[in-house]
C-alpha cells in the first residue's frame, strides 16, 4: 500500500513537471527576451557614449596593451626579419646573460646610488621649502617665490643641459669662481669626469623640481584650518610647535603617498636628464638600467636583451611599490591601495 | 592675521628675517642660472667667448638672434615644434575628455570593465622595445603623426577629468538632451565649456610635454626636416656638435657668431614661450596638480 502510493506520489509530480516546467520556462524566456531587449534598447540609447568610451578602449589596446603582449621578445630570440609569433623560443637565456653580464653591478650601482641620494636628499627638501614658504606673511611676496620657482620646471633637459654645459664648461662661471678662490689651479672638464657625474645629476634635479614638487604639500598645507593655528597660539605655542604639531601632522597623508611613489621610483632614472648629460667619458657612472636598455636595444638592435632587462627592472619595481605600500600600511595606516 | 603680528616675539622677528633672507636666496639660486645664459646670448658671440659676463652684456649684439631666424634649419625645427604642441595638444585633451565623460556617466555599460582595463595600465607597460615596434608596425616612423597619436590619451589624465565631470550638475546635460542633442554634442557644447579649469591643466602640462621632448624626435624621426627644435638642440648639446650649429647658419652671417652663441640663442628663443605663458595658468595648474595627486 505505502509502496504503492509512494509510487504514485512519485509518478504524479513527474506527470506534471513537464508542463509546469514548459511555463517556467516559456516565462523565464519571455522575462528574458524582454530583459535582453530592453538592454539592447538601453545600450542603443547610449550609442555615442560607447562609441567614445570604446575608442579609449581601442586605443588601450593598441598602444598598451600590444607592447605588453611583446614583452614576449624578452623570452625569445627575436630578429628583426621575422614576425614576433615566428621567433624561436629562448626560455631564460636572456636574464642569464645579463645576470652574468660585466656591466650588471656598474648599472644597479649607479641606478640605485643615484636613486637613493635624491630620494635622501631630494624628498625631504621639498617638504621643507613648502613649511617655510607657508610661514611667509605677505601674500605678494609669497606668490611671488612660488612663481619663480616652479620656472626651471618648465624648462626642458636639453635646455638644461645647455645651461650647465655652459656654467661647467672650460670658460664657465664654476671654473671662473673657483680659479679666483685659489681652490682649483687649472679647469676641471666636469661632465668627463665620472667622479662628479653623480652630484651633477642631484644637483640639477634638485634645482629643477624643488619649487614643483613643493606645490602638492602647499595645497595640502592651505586647507589646514586656521582656526587651530590661533588656538594654539592662544596656548602660547611658538612657531615651531605649531609647524611640528599642526602643519605636519595634516600633511603626514601626503607625504606618506609621495614616499610610497619615490620608492617605488627607485629603479626608475631620470632618463631624459642622464641621457642628455651623459657621454662616453662618464659612461662608467652614467650608465643606469634605464640608458642600459635604450643602449642596447635602440642603439645596438639587441632586442630581446634589451626587453629582457627592461622587464626584469618592472617586476622588482612592482615588488618594491608593493613593499613599499605594505610596510607605510602597517606602520601609519596610510597606503596608496 | 593682525593678532598674530601684535603678539610677534624678538625671537619670531629673526625667525621671520631669516626665513625671508632664505626665500631670497632660493629665488637667485633658480634665477641666475638662467638670467647667465641671458647676458650671454645678448653678448657679442666672439667676446663672450672670452668669458666673464655674469650680470650684463659686455658688448651687446643681437647678431645670434638675428641668426636664428635666419637659418633654414633652425626655423624648420621650430615650425615642427610649434606644429606638434598645437595639434598634438588640442587632440590629448579633446580625445582623453571624450573618453572620461563618457566613462564618467553611471548608466554606462561596461564601465567598470573599461575602468580595470585603463587601470591596469597605470601599473604595468610594454616598455621602451615592444613600444618601439609597434610603432615601427603601424608605419609611424617618420611621420609627424609619431609625435600625435601614440600620446593622444593618458588614463592618468583621464582620471583627473573624471573627477571634475562628476561635480558637474546633472540639470545642465538634462537640459541639452530634452533639446535633442546627442551625447558627443552634449560634450563639445556642454561639458567642454563649463570645464576650462580642467581643460587649461591638462593642455598645460601636455603642451609643455609635447614642446619639451625631444626623445620621440630622436628615436623614431630619422628625417632632419621632421625632427622638433628640442631634438635638434639634443644633437648639438648633447652630441656637442658644433658642426650642425655652423651648418645651420646661412650663408653671409656676422663674423661675431660663434656656434656657442647661436646655441644660446637657440635656447632662449626655444624657451621664451613657455616661460611667458605658466604664470597665467598657474591657479589652474595648481588645482589641478591637487586632483591628480588625490586620486591617483
Amino acid at each position: 500500500m505505502n509502496a504503492l502510493k509512494s509510487q504514485q506520489d512519485a509518478e504524479v509530480p513527474q506527470k506534471v513537471k513537464p508542463s509546469a516546467e514548459a511555463k517556467v520556462r516559456t516565462a523565464a524566456t519571455a522575462s528574458g527576451k524582454e530583459r535582453w531587449v530592453k538592454w539592447l534598447k538601453k545600450l542603443y540609447g547610449q550609442r555615442y557614449l560607447q562609441v567614445m568610451a570604446l575608442l579609449g578602449v581601442a586605443w588601450m589596446i593598441v598602444f598598451n596593451y600590444i607592447p605588453m603582449y611583446g614583452i614576449i621578445i624578452a623570452f625569445k630570440e627575436f630578429d628583426i626579419i621575422l614576425p614576433i609569433s615566428q621567433a624561436p623560443w629562448v626560455g631564460l637565456d636572456h636574464f642569464k646573460e645579463f645576470l652574468n653580464d660585466d656591466s650588471l653591478g656598474n648599472v644597479i650601482r649607479n641606478t640605485l646610488g643615484i636613486s637613493l641620494i635624491k630620494l635622501v636628499i631630494g624628498f625631504p627638501l621639498p617638504i621643507i621649502f613648502a613649511l617655510l614658504l607657508n610661514e611667509i606673511r605677505s601674500v605678494l611676496f609669497k606668490k611671488s617665490i612660488q612663481t619663480i620657482s616652479y620656472l626651471p620646471h618648465f624648462l626642458s633637459w636639453v635646455i638644461l643641459g645647455g645651461i650647465l654645459s655652459t656654467w661647467l664648461a672650460d670658460v664657465g662661471i664654476i671654473n671662473k669662481i673657483l680659479m679666483a678662490l685659489n681652490l682649483i689651479d687649472a679647469p676641471i672638464t666636469y661632465l668627463a669626469e665620472p667622479q662628479y657625474f653623480w652630484s651633477i645629476v642631484i644637483t640639477s634635479d634638485i634645482w629643477k623640481e624643488l619649487g614643483w614638487s613643493a606645490i602638492i604639500y602647499l595645497a595640502a598645507i592651505s586647507s589646514v584650518s586656521p582656526d587651530l593655528y590661533e588656538a594654539a597660539t592662544i596656548d602660547g605655542a611658538g612657531r615651531f610647535q605649531k609647524m611640528w604639531n599642526i602643519t605636519l601632522p595634516t600633511i603626514k597623508g601626503t607625504i606618506t603617498i609621495l614616499f610610497i611613489l619615490a620608492v617605488s621610483g627607485l629603479l626608475n632614472s631620470n632618463f631624459d636628464q642622464i641621457l642628455v648629460l651623459r657621454n662616453s667619458l662618464n659612461d662608467s657612472a652614467s650608465s643606469v638600467i634605464d640608458i642600459y636598455v635604450y643602449q642596447t636595444g635602440i642603439v645596438d638592435g639587441r632586442y630581446s636583451y634589451s626587453t629582457a632587462v627592461g622587464l626584469l627592472k618592472s617586476v622588482f619595481a612592482l615588488g618594491l611599490l608593493l613593499g613599499a605600500n605594505y610596510v607605510t600600511k602597517k606602520l601609519n595606516n596610510t597606503s596608496l591601495f | 592675521m593682525f593678532t598674530l603680528l601684535k603678539r610677534r616675539t624678538p625671537g619670531e622677528a629673526i625667525f621671520e628675517l631669516v626665513n625671508g633672507f632664505l626665500m631670497l636666496v632660493i629665488c637667485f639660486l633658480t634665477l641666475y642660472p638662467i638670467w647667465y645664459v641671458l647676458v650671454n646670448a645678448f653678448n657679442d658671440g666672439a667676446d663672450a667667448m672670452r668669458g666673464g659676463i655674469y650680470w650684463w652684456p659686455r658688448k651687446f649684439s643681437l647678431d645670434s638672434f638675428v641668426t636664428v631666424f635666419r637659418s633654414d634649419g633652425i626655423m624648420t625645427a621650430m615650425g615642427i615644434t610649434v606644429a606638434k604642441t598645437v595639434v598634438g595638444t588640442v587632440v590629448h585633451v579633446l580625445f582623453t575628455a571624450m573618453v572620461a565623460y563618457a566613462v564618467s556617466r553611471k548608466e554606462l555599460i561596461g564601465r567598470n570593465l573599461y575602468m580595470i582595463i585603463g587601470t591596469i595600465t597605470m601599473f604595468f607597460g610594454g616598455g621602451l622595445i615592444p613600444t618601439y615596434l609597434l610603432i615601427r608596425d603601424l608605419g609611424l616612423l617618420d611621420q609627424f603623426l609619431v609625435y600625435i597619436i601614440p600620446v593622444m590619451f593618458s588614463f592618468f589624465d583621464l582620471i583627473i577629468f573624471l573627477s571634475f565631470f562628476r561635480e558637474i550638475p546633472v540639470g545642465l546635460e538634462e537640459a541639452a538632451k530634452i533639446d535633442g542633442a546627442n551625447d558627443f554634442s552634449i560634450f563639445l557644447r556642454v561639458v567642454i565649456p563649463v570645464s576650462m579649469p580642467v581643460v587649461a591643466t591638462i593642455a598645460l602640462f601636455h603642451g609643455v610635454y609635447q614642446w619639451n621632448d625631444y626623445f620621440t624626435g630622436m628615436i623614431y624621426i630619422n628625417d632632419t626636416d621632421m625632427q622638433p627644435i628640442q631634438t635638434y638642440l639634443y644633437r648639438v648639446v648633447a652630441q656637442s656638435s658644433s658642426n650642425q650649429m655652423i651648418a645651420a647658419m646661412p650663408s653671409g652671417v656676422a663674423v661675431n657668431v660663434t656656434s656657442q652663441s647661436l646655441k644660446l640663442a637657440t635656447m632662449v628663443v626655444t624657451t621664451a614661450p613657455i616661460v611667458f605663458v605658466y604664470p597665467f595658468l598657474q591657479k589652474y595648474f595648481v588645482k589641478g596638480f591637487m586632483i591628480g595627486s588625490i586620486k591617483g
